[in-house]
């Protein structure tokens, strides 16, 4: 994947002594021809292109931006209420990814999700300790960690 | 051009304050310190930064100065945040501080014990 980047800055500057126009609106004209070219000639590398996962740690930023508003404005109705419906309860959710900055990424989602925090990780780090506010739902906060979260970090470290 | 600048920021700073007062009132209400702890985690990170990125705002539009140190403050706390919380909830449970009696289900105690009897440390 780092060698695609630098193969694309190399075609950049290329494009740049072609012109002998040494400006930054030249360098950016020649990264976009060096993209295209990268695109075109995909099947030579071995990896995947790395617009690919450029293009999923964008939409992983847009995930956590958008789960920490709705975070906020569920902590922001729990506590206005005037009689607090709470349930708290600590359970435990086995995960699938396996290095370590999956996991701590993983968990400060999670910990940034509405009504969720991870209070601990196990030693062999396969599952999280999580306290969940209220526990009416805690199939539904499951599956929204396995298929929103896991599934985004899969793509931005798989791809 | 102004007029619109001036909404944008004072909706950012009020919308922080409105966070921040939300945890304050969410640290005195909530039963326990698992529980305090989304309060703190959650609507403080997202307070500081709301009012962060409308001082960024205030700056650049209207004095027209542009400060990125603002805007790496507001990374940091992004990062920083949440592992505050985890920390926090993580230590005060092995020292032994019991949830709140409402706490529905707990995996976390046998988990604890074992890893206490693994390295034999006593109550």
């Amino acid at each position: 994947m780092s060698f695609q980047i630098l193969l694309n800055l190399f075609l950049a500057f290329l494009w740049m002594f072609l012109s002998s126009n040494y400006s930054l609106s030249r360098f950016i004209i020649g990264y976009l021809l060096g993209l295209l070219v990268i695109i075109a000639l995909r099947k030579f590398f071995k990896t995947n292109l790395y617009i690919d996962r450029v293009w999923a740690v964008i939409k992983l930023i847009v995930l956590f931006i958008k789960e920490l508003i709705l975070a906020n404005v569920s902590v922001l109705t729990l506590v206005i209420k005037p009689k607090l419906a709470l349930k708290p309860a600590i359970f435990k959710y086995n995960t699938q990814l396996t290095e370590d900055w999956e996991i701590t990424l993983l968990s400060s989602l999670i910990t940034l999700t509405p009504g969720t925090v991870v209070v601990h990780v196990s030693d062999d780090s396969k599952s999280l300790f999580i306290h969940v506010i209220d526990s009416n739902d805690i199939d539904e906060t499951i599956d929204s960690i396995k298929y929103s979260f896991e599934k985004a970090i899969l793509e931005v470290s798989r791809s | 051009m102004t007029i619109l600048a001036n909404i944008l920021i004072v909706f950012f700073i009020v919308a922080g304050l409105v966070f921040i007062v939300v945890s304050a009132i969410g640290l005195f209400r909530l039963p326990d310190l698992y529980t305090r702890t989304h309060a703190a985690s959650k609507s403080s990170t997202l307070g500081v930064m709301c009012i962060l990125i409308g001082v960024f705002l205030h700056f650049w539009l209207i004095k027209d100065h542009f400060n990125p140190s603002i805007l790496l403050g507001v990374l940091f706390l992004f990062i920083t945040g949440p592992v505050g919380g985890h920390i926090m909830s993580r230590s005060s449970y092995i020292a032994g501080i019991k949830p709140w009696s409402g706490t529905v289900r707990d995996d976390l105690k046998d988990e604890i014990e074992r890893m206490k009897k693994e390295q034999n440390i006593k109550e």
